[in-house]
């Protein structure tokens, strides 16, 4: 049987499901819940200094697609609204309570070196495995100077990663931030501060919905609303680039990865793992369904480790990577075509009107005998795949590979590309 | 045996009798529902559910607006081609016509809920009140419909669209043809045949006058005082047994059933037999006798002389009078009704088989059915009794005596135009509005010619 334990820059957890730094983990009785229903590891809500912050009251915002609730989650709320030491002895009961799980404190004070050493020894004392750097709250926190107003700034990244590398034997996982323009400039430098690992995303800046009788972003607060952060399956592609991304990157080698970002199925977590990440950290799901979800992430996770022969996590981490390249690197010689398996077809002629409306014009809607009949015309398709994935039907539409006897040539070598290296040419390095 | 019919009004406690033939046979959507069965649909290009609607709604655009929330918008989508979308939405056998033609019934059998979502659309338009349709300049021109069933008022409200005046002739005391006097209850309450008609003539243009073409008014007198003529005459006739014993009390024909219930705001006044025989198999047969159940008869036999695959009434209609525990008997036709004391008590039946030759043949078995009344439901038909042929008002009529049309609706008489179950085709009521709607373009384009 194909084990999932995870071993994380050295912190063991049954599985490689954490709950995110979040409501679900703000305090104790919610916590016990998780590890109940089998969280792997938990990362506890942000602590800051006391005084504690004030909450507003309505805080999500969440965004319905085609009727299904949830596609997308956003919030208001800022790190715990409750006093450190309320916090910190309930860290030390739950740690001690379960001493088998992840147990990761997240932390946020201001910017000054005193703060930091403050928070990181009282932590240590209750025993937690870990702490993470959240330099990612995307709002009301970076107005004070913290969250993503750090996390935007690399050199505070790296300052405030050395401070707690300095003042603590706790490893350190640095939180990034996705509103900034490229990912791997704090990632690189939490790497130069001496973090262990990074973990992300962090929510996305947005306005969920606008209501239009208050005319006021929503969640409104007394009919006024503010930016949020988004997370919850619309921003899982998002994530995961900028988690691949990290993964690539040579100077972040040897830097873990905890993935985050609209992870709700075993699924989502393979993929996750595959590109990099070492453990996933899960929200928007369990708000949506509640903890019961992690029974089928563990269960569905270890079938599929199972089926395709991997006996650990370490078997496909990252096993995606290399296959991830630049455009430039892709072979411009390969061609697919649109393949309809016409006794699957039911006729619904979405393939046509799209193909017809927004692209190549390459799928012709006939009467055959009076009777719907809708074809590929091989010499307009250019291989896109929008009616494979316009279409209702599993299998219906296939792309299948057109040979072109061609040998594989990159835009880097092509004859087109006004800068490209000539191939006898390739300079020594 | 005792030879004593048991037929007896109030059977049932008034909250049954509520239960029975006040509420929806089948419950509306909430909204939540709505917008869920809304997003089952696939918005299909040149959608089969489309072709298949005889008024040719476009389907896949009103169910998007249900999804978004343009609930309006997709009421007035529905309006525009088919005025008593909010009636068809109700009565349509839509398992045989737009959900049966569902892109989702061929990759999973189960079809968007088109019918229901129609209906959703329809009655938040009827709820919220108002006029989504405008006249047109008035063109001066008069148009005489005979007839205020769905035929007729389709086309009554297309012709005032267009800027026409138009006088309705209708010989019953209600608009709505068979709407307000041919549906069983529990498929149209709350009053909504009369609310549809109310609000198509709230359009403007159109008035009522209560009068029988053939008795109050005649064919020529029309054809001489306005710019043209449309008839949605409907049905004028019965079909009969034939058998003997026919005359026996207890008999009726099933649409007298189902109308006089329509109109009988008290149902515990309507006397009903404790056992009771239907002859027919169409929607009519299984109107009455899931309504006869519904009275509180303890045995309705539905009885049909053919096989199930050729009944009229649907599958869907079928299993609704099963549920509601009809027995429906297949492959016999009736002999003879028995009496006593004039009432009868007995209907005898042949079993019938097919010959050779696929024609149907008695097998000259009998058996009889015990019963206290009998609804006879094997067909309507049209007779030209209306018209004075003395008078030149001669139609020329198909092989089974419909008034026949071209593709405008117009009969072999210039400027005369007919639709709905007075003309060959099917006898739907969607099927009726769509010949109105027709007949009122080709009038309108042949009085600005």
């Amino acid at each position: 049987m194909a084990s999932i334990a995870s071993s994380f820059i050295g912190i063991k957890s049954p599985n490689p499901f954490w709950l995110a730094s979040a409501p679900p983990t703000d305090k104790e009785v919610n916590v016990v819940r998780a590890f109940r229903a089998g969280w792997g590891g938990v990362v506890w809500k942000t602590l800051g200094e006391d005084p504690p912050i004030v909450n507003v009251s309505s805080r999500y915002g969440a965004y319905s697609y085609q009727g299904a609730r949830v596609a997308g989650l956003n919030n208001i709320e800022l790190i715990t609204d409750r006093p450190l030491e309320v916090n910190l002895r309930e860290i030390t009961a739950v740690k001690k309570q379960f001493p088998d799980r992840a147990m990761i404190v997240s932390l946020m004070v201001p910017c000054e070196e005193e703060s930091w050493k403050r928070i990181l020894g009282r932590v240590e004392e209750t025993g937690a495995d870990g702490i993470e750097l959240n330099f990612g709250c995307p709002h009301g926190m970076s107005e004070r100077g913290m969250g993503s107003a750090v996390g935007q700034v690399p050199e505070y990244v790296e300052m405030v990663t050395r401070w707690c590398k300095q003042h603590s034997r706790m490893p350190v996982i640095v939180k990034l931030t996705p509103n900034i323009t490229n990912i791997l400039g704090p990632a690189r430098a939490a790497k130069r501060g001496g973090a262990d690992a990074v973990s992300l995303i962090n929510t996305i800046q947005s306005i969920m919905s606008v209501d239009l009788d208050l005319m006021a972003p929503t969640p409104t607060v007394d009919g006024k609303g503010t930016h949020g952060g988004y997370c919850g399956p619309a921003v899982k592609p998002i994530a995961m680039r900028m988690v691949a991304e990290i993964a690539r990157d040579p100077e972040c080698a040897g830097m873990a990865i905890s993935g985050i970002g609209g992870v709700s199925t075993w699924r989502d977590a393979a993929e996750f793992m595959a590109l990099g990440a070492g453990t996933v950290q899960v929200c928007t799901a369990a708000m949506t369904h509640g903890f019961r979800i992690v029974e089928d992430m563990a269960d569905g996770l270890a079938n599929w480790m199972e089926e395709k022969g991997h006996a650990t996590l370490r078997s496909f981490q990252g096993a995606a990577i290399p296959n991830f390249v630049h455009w430039e690197d892709l072979n411009l010689n390969y061609k697919i075509i649109a393949e309809i398996d016409q006794d699957l077809c039911i006729k619904c002629g979405k393939c046509h009107i799209v193909c017809e409306d927004t692209s190549h014009q390459a799928i012709g809607a006939l009467r055959v005998e009076g009777q719907r009949r809708y074809e590929v015309i091989d010499a307009e398709c250019v291989g896109c795949n929008l009616c494979m994935h316009v279409c209702p039907v599993d299998g219906c539409i296939t792309m299948v590979e057109h040979k072109t006897g061609l040998p594989p040539i990159t835009w880097k070598e092509h004859p087109n590309n006004p800068m490209r290296r000539p191939l006898e040419a390739t300079p020594a390095e | 045996m005792t030879m004593q019919s048991d037929v007896a009004a109030g059977r049932l406690s008034p909250d049954e009798y509520r239960r029975n033939f006040d509420l929806d046979a089948t419950p509306p959507l909430t909204g939540r529902q709505a917008v869920i069965e809304a997003n089952r649909c696939y918005f299909c290009y040149d959608a089969p559910c489309v072709e298949a609607c005889p008024t040719g709604i476009d389907i896949p655009g009103f169910i998007r607006g249900i999804a978004t929330g343009n609930v309006k918008g997709a009421a007035v989508t529905i309006l525009e081609e088919n005025v008593m979308g909010g009636m068809c939405a109700r009565v349509c056998p839509t398992e045989i016509l737009c959900e049966g033609a569902c892109v989702r019934m061929a990759q999973e059998e189960k079809p968007v809920a088109i019918g229901l979502l129609q209906r959703f659309a329809t009655d938040a338009l009827f709820e919220a009140g108002g006029q989504p349709f405008a006249r047109q300049p008035s063109t001066g021109r008069r148009v005489a419909v005979v007839g205020a069933g769905p035929a007729g008022l389709s086309c009554a409200h297309r012709l005032a669209m267009f800027g026409h005046e138009v006088t309705v002739f209708e010989a019953r005391p209600k608009a709505g043809g068979l709407n307000e006097y041919g549906i069983a209850a529990y498929k149209a309450v709350g009053g909504f045949a009369q609310a549809e008609v109310d609000f198509i003539l709230a359009l403007g243009g159109i008035s009522i006058e209560h009068k029988a073409l053939g008795r109050d008014v005649s064919l020529g007198e029309l054809r001489r005082e306005y710019d043209a003529v449309f008839l949605g005459l409907g049905h004028n006739a019965v079909n009969a047994l034939n058998v003997a014993g026919e005359d026996l009390s207890g008999i009726f024909d099933a649409v007298d059933f189902i109308a006089r219930l329509r109109q009988e705001p008290d149902k515990s006044r309507l006397p009903i037999g404790r056992k009771v025989v239907v002859i027919g198999g169409g929607n009519t047969a299984i109107d009455a006798a899931t309504q006869a159940r519904r009275l509180g008869a303890e045995d309705v036999t539905m009885v049909y002389r053919r096989g199930p695959e050729t009944m009229s009434a649907t599958w869907a209609e079928v299993e609704w009078a099963q549920t509601n525990g009809v027995k429906i008997k297949h492959w016999a036709q009736p002999r003879r009704a028995i009496g006593h004391g004039g009432r009868v008590m007995e209907m005898e039946f042949e079993y019938t088989r097919l010959d050779d030759g696929g024609r149907l043949v008695g097998t000259g078995e009998t058996f009889t059915i015990l019963c206290d009344q009998v609804f006879k439901a094997i067909g309507q038909r049209f007779v030209p009794s209306p018209f004075d042929a003395a008078a030149g008002e001669v139609l020329e009529l198909s092989r089974e005596g419909r008034i026949l049309v071209n593709e405008d609706r117009e009969t072999s008489l210039k400027g005369v135009y007919a639709g709905g179950d007075c003309v060959p085709g099917a006898d739907l009521t969607v099927s009726a509005v769509q010949d109105g709607k027709l007949a009122a373009h080709a009038i309108d384009r042949a009085l600005r010619a």
